[in-house]
């Protein structure tokens, strides 16, 4: 499977962890934007929300 | 033959505390489900879409989301981890404080006040520096440390404009001179099941904000605040986080209700992603015997 992506910011190759989860987040090495994953077959990402003011533990 | 159980988790992201909570799951060979709050809808009258689970766990990290739903569920009969009447008062530092005093459980000074002019009379009675937190909210954030009284106003004309109606309501805390580091110790039920100290030289010692984790030895005292703070607020699944004051020994800071451990279960090698996911499964198993 090919686990590589266009970043949707900057369209750098991303290149994802072969167990990676749908709904995991990850940062963009080129321009540190966060990525969520949204499929993983096939792998597909955006950008993931920005988070807000009651987001906490 | 007995039917397997059902169990829902609830969740935003897929962080790293979530994936070693379903990695428990699988182990344990649960039939569980991943829910993402931003996917999920309600028919009030039709619950019968949702029955389908023995328990539901909740990681949401947006509070609304995640105490909203534990509200509806939870009228529903079904249990969750933990109850919407938890969540609600460990995600709101009034209620937290309110429900902690009601205990007797040691907590720092606080005091609550609508309008900047009574807050700023507050502010005077209580003597500076005092802490400035937005009841809502967490990792550290929008947490003022406040010297003097021209910061103070200009602090609190800021909220009043600028922020929702929310931050008019205006928290004030003592400020705790603590020694560089916290204490933040994990309860599962009517067990702590263990606490790491969060070390920093800022103030604020949320690990969100940087703070290093180091293992605490649980004491007799540690297991016994924590468990009366926890009892307090409900119980479940809680991280309750300590001070330590030079005269009055440990108080209460805060309780947490959909806790991360990024930082504790490594530092610590107690598995709380397994210790939530048993906890779940007992909950599920009493309502599953209690139906059948």
């Amino acid at each position: 499977m090919n686990n590589n992506v266009l970043c949707p910011e900057c369209e750098a190759e991303v290149s994802l962890d072969a167990n990676v989860m749908q709904g995991e987040i990850l940062v963009c090495p080129d321009c540190g934007v966060d990525l969520e994953v949204i499929t993983t077959d096939p792998i597909a990402v955006e950008i993931a929300p920005m988070e807000e003011e009651d987001w906490g533990e | 033959m007995k039917k397997r159980l059902h169990i829902g988790v609830l969740y935003s992201r897929v962080r790293v505390e979530e994936k070693w909570i379903f990695g428990a799951l699988e182990k344990r060979g649960v039939d569980y489900e991943r829910l993402d709050d931003r996917k999920i809808k309600f028919d009030l009258d039709r619950p019968e879409a949702w029955l389908k689970f023995d328990a539901v766990l909740e990681r949401s990290i947006s509070y609304s989301r995640g105490l909203n739903t534990m509200y509806i569920l939870n009228a529903w009969g079904t249990p969750t981890i933990n109850t919407a009447k938890v969540a609600e008062a460990c995600g709101n530092k009034l209620i937290t404080s309110t429900s902690l005093a009601q205990a007797g459980v040691p907590q720092p000074r606080n005091m609550i006040a609508f309008t900047p002019e009574s807050a700023i009379e507050a502010i005077e009675q209580m003597g500076y520096p005092v802490v400035l937190k937005p009841v809502v909210g967490s990792w550290g954030r929008l947490l003022a440390k406040i010297n003097d009284r021209d910061a103070a106003e200009a602090l609190l004309e800021h909220k009043t404009v600028l922020g929702s109606y929310q931050h008019s309501i205006f928290y004030i805390q003592e400020f705790i001179k603590k020694p560089g580091r916290d204490i933040r110790a994990v309860v599962v039920g009517d067990k702590v099941v263990t606490a790491i100290y969060r070390k920093s030289e800022h103030w604020i010692t949320n690990t969100a904000r940087g703070g290093e984790g180091e293992i605490c030895l649980i004491t007799p005292e540690i297991e016994e605040l924590c468990l009366k703070a926890t009892q307090a607020v409900g119980g479940g699944v809680l991280a309750v986080d300590l001070i330590e004051d030079d005269h009055r020994g440990l108080l209460v800071n805060e309780i947490n209700h959909t806790m991360e451990f990024h930082t504790l279960q490594p530092t610590t090698n107690v598995n709380i992603g397994e210790l939530i996911v048993d906890y779940s499964i007992q909950l599920a198993r009493e309502k599953k015997e209690a139906g059948s």
